[in-house]
């Protein structure tokens, strides 16, 4: 469970993120929703410790994040923003390297990365160098190795971002497996659709705010338009930036 | 879920990053190619090149026959005799010396005036000019050459004057110089080989560049470095393993170099020059020592500066330009001789510098010295690793473009 309590961050005079605050459970997928620049990866980015909030609160399954970032890295599987491999290293050896540096032991780690392989339905290109990859082959790579130590939270940045159809349709099936397994799901779009489809809950974010935390049914609800994306446009006060 | 006990993660992040680094890197063709052959090996290369060159040029100048234009020669031929007997050929007169030396057509020209023969057989002094272009420094040999037979023989000539005079040729000489080199055959090298030691910098500098590049900007670049600090691992440990592969890429191409040397000193007909050059093992493992402090302050050093880069490429002018600085105390102690104090020596690289011109001369050197260097380039090292361990901290650091 990822517990986030009124979150700030000002990089100079812009205030990228000003009092966000949600929480994303177990066995559930949250959609971290907002039009670019609304301060979702700058969230997400302290989330996983990589930032150190101005004011407010983390907690990863009950772990403050300013009093135990390792802690709290070791309960998160991120799949961040910046996605680079290590081009001269094959897919199993960037996996590997993740996992040992997270301490896995070598029976461990060898069989949580081949079924990963297999989950992830890349095992053609396991033995491959990632360099010259497509955007597809290096997102699976970079989530097999953000999820080789098992973690119970996972963080997705965009992760569909620059993938065609069939990748992302794969990627969704998977999404919706780590939520049956009972995980805690937490990943951030400024598409709308694939939020409604997949979301068991939806934060809005726009200008570092938070402006809405809700089922998709209640958001319906809530601003009385039945289609979704008329409901966002509502709430967000403009549709700039909401790719269709 | 994860259930990975925690003492098993520390012991392991230092060497995994390690070791990943050195795979990742030992895969890359141009790293490999400046770390273990092009850095290590230029250097002996050009080093062989241009010592043959100049010794080969001096010797050449002390044996070969020396071509000189004599202008006025039917009126001095004994003196031609005698300069014939010290390996000059006369040859042709020229009708304008001067520019014929200025020209380099020449390297000397010798004058004799007409009114030799006159007076020399009444015993007045007379003069032969040697015209020559002193900013050319390649003719000094030949002038020196001339120089020194035409005086011998006027010696040779005065005394035999003076015994026919029933004198004794020391009359004329009441004092003599007696001249007491006290270089030794290695000490003369030293001269020579003044800029080894910055070989070796340079050396070690190329060794750990590509991975140096590699660590933050190069990382930032493929946006790799943000998913790694994602990782339960603490910056720091992060750094260490990576300086950790530095050092080592930099310490094989020091070793490389140093093998390199010692197989290219056999080469060097340095005793043809009255010098002796030992760059065998002794002379090596204790270069090795008095570098092995600056392996680790460049590879803090390196890293620290392709911090601040934005770009692979700006990272590599950064570095490049850093490759110049240790050339000051190399080129400081070849134009200025220092006496050599014992603070000196704790001075990272003028204390390598000193040390290893010693070695070179084989004087040796001493255990204070050798403490001494390694304690003052240390602390530098450690300076340097903390400081840049600080900067890694940074949250900027990570975030790509």
């Amino acid at each position: 469970m990822i517990e986030v309590r009124n979150l700030h961050k000002a990089f100079g005079a812009v205030k990228a993120v000003d009092g966000v605050s949600f929480t994303a459970r177990d066995g559930e997928i949250t959609g971290l929703l907002g039009p670019n620049g609304a301060g979702k990866t700058t969230t997400l980015r302290m989330l996983y410790t990589l930032m150190t909030p101005d004011r407010g609160q983390v907690l990863v399954d009950g772990i403050d994040a300013a009093v135990d970032p390792l802690g709290v890295r070791r309960q998160l599987g991120v799949l961040p923003d910046a996605r680079g491999l290590y081009k001269r290293l094959t897919a199993r050896e960037n996996i590997d390297y993740f996992a040992r540096l997270h301490g896995l032991p070598e029976d461990l780690l060898k069989s949580r990365r081949d079924a990963l392989i297999e989950a992830l339905e890349m095992g053609d290109i396991a033995d491959r160098r990632t360099e010259g990859f497509s955007q597809g082959q290096r997102v699976k790579t970079a989530i097999a190795r953000a999820l080789v130590h098992d973690p119970r939270n996972v963080i997705l940045d965009e992760p569909t971002n620059g993938l065609d159809v069939m990748a992302t349709r794969a990627l969704r099936q998977f999404m919706a497996r780590l939520k049956s397994e009972g995980r805690c799901v937490l990943f951030s779009s400024h598409i709308m659709q694939e939020v409604a489809a997949l979301c068991d809950r939806i934060v809005v974010i726009a200008h570092g705010r938070v402006v809405a935390d809700e089922s998709p049914d209640a958001l319906r609800a809530q601003t009385g338009e039945n289609n979704l994306e008329d409901a966002f446009v509502k709430i967000i006060g403009s549709d700039e930036g909401l790719a269709a | 879920m994860n259930t990975v006990p925690a003492k098993l993660q520390r012991t392991r992040a230092f060497l995994t990053v390690f070791l990943k680094e050195v795979k990742e890197n030992l895969r890359d063709r141009r790293t490999l190619i400046s770390a273990f052959l092009t850095g290590p090996l230029l250097g002996p290369l050009i080093f062989v090149m241009l010592i043959n060159i100049t010794l080969n040029r001096e010797l050449d100048k002390a044996e070969k026959p020396l071509p000189v234009p004599v202008i006025g020669a039917e009126y001095a031929p004994n003196l031609l005799d005698a300069l014939r007997v010290g390996g000059v050929v006369p040859g042709a007169p020229v009708a304008d010396p001067e520019k014929v030396v200025r020209k380099r057509d020449a390297d000397v020209v010798l004058r004799i005036a007409s009114d030799y023969g006159t007076a020399w057989r009444k015993g007045e002094p007379v003069q032969v000019e040697l015209i020559y272009d002193s900013s050319q420094s390649d003719a000094n040999t030949a002038v020196e050459r001339v120089t020194r037979l035409v005086e011998g023989y006027a010696r040779q000539q005065g005394a035999m004057r003076l015994v026919a005079r029933g004198l004794s040729p020391s009359t004329a000489w009441p004092l003599q110089v007696a001249k007491r080199d006290q270089a030794t055959p290695q000490s003369r090298a030293v001269l020579m080989f003044a800029m080894l030691p910055y070989f070796f910098v340079i050396t070690i500098l190329t060794g750990g560049m590509y991975l140096a590049i590699d660590l933050t900007a190069g990382e930032r670049e493929r946006q790799s470095l943000e998913p790694l600090f994602a990782n339960p691992v603490p910056r720091w440990k992060i750094l260490c393993g990576k300086l950790a592969a530095i050092c080592a890429f930099s310490t094989t191409s020091l070793l490389i170099t140093l093998v390199a040397f010692a197989v290219v000193g056999r080469f060097i007909p340095a005793e043809k020059l009255g010098m002796e050059l030992n760059l065998g093992l002794h002379f090596g493992i204790n270069a090795l020592l008095l570098m092995l402090p600056l392996v680790l302050l460049f590879a803090a050093l390196q890293s620290m500066v392709a911090a601040f880069a934005k770009s692979y490429r700006e990272a590599q002018t950064y570095l490049s330009l850093l490759m110049l600085v240790p050339i000051i105390p190399s080129l400081l102690l070849a134009v200025m001789p220092i006496k050599a104090r014992a603070w000196m020596y704790a001075v990272p690289l003028l204390g390598q510098n000193l040390g290893i011109t010693q070695l070179l001369r084989g004087d040796g050197v001493t255990a204070e010295q050798i403490g001494l260097c390694l304690a003052g380039s240390l602390m530098a090292a450690l300076i340097a690793v903390l400081v840049t361990t600080q900067l890694y901290r940074s949250e900027r650091l990570a975030i790509s473009v």
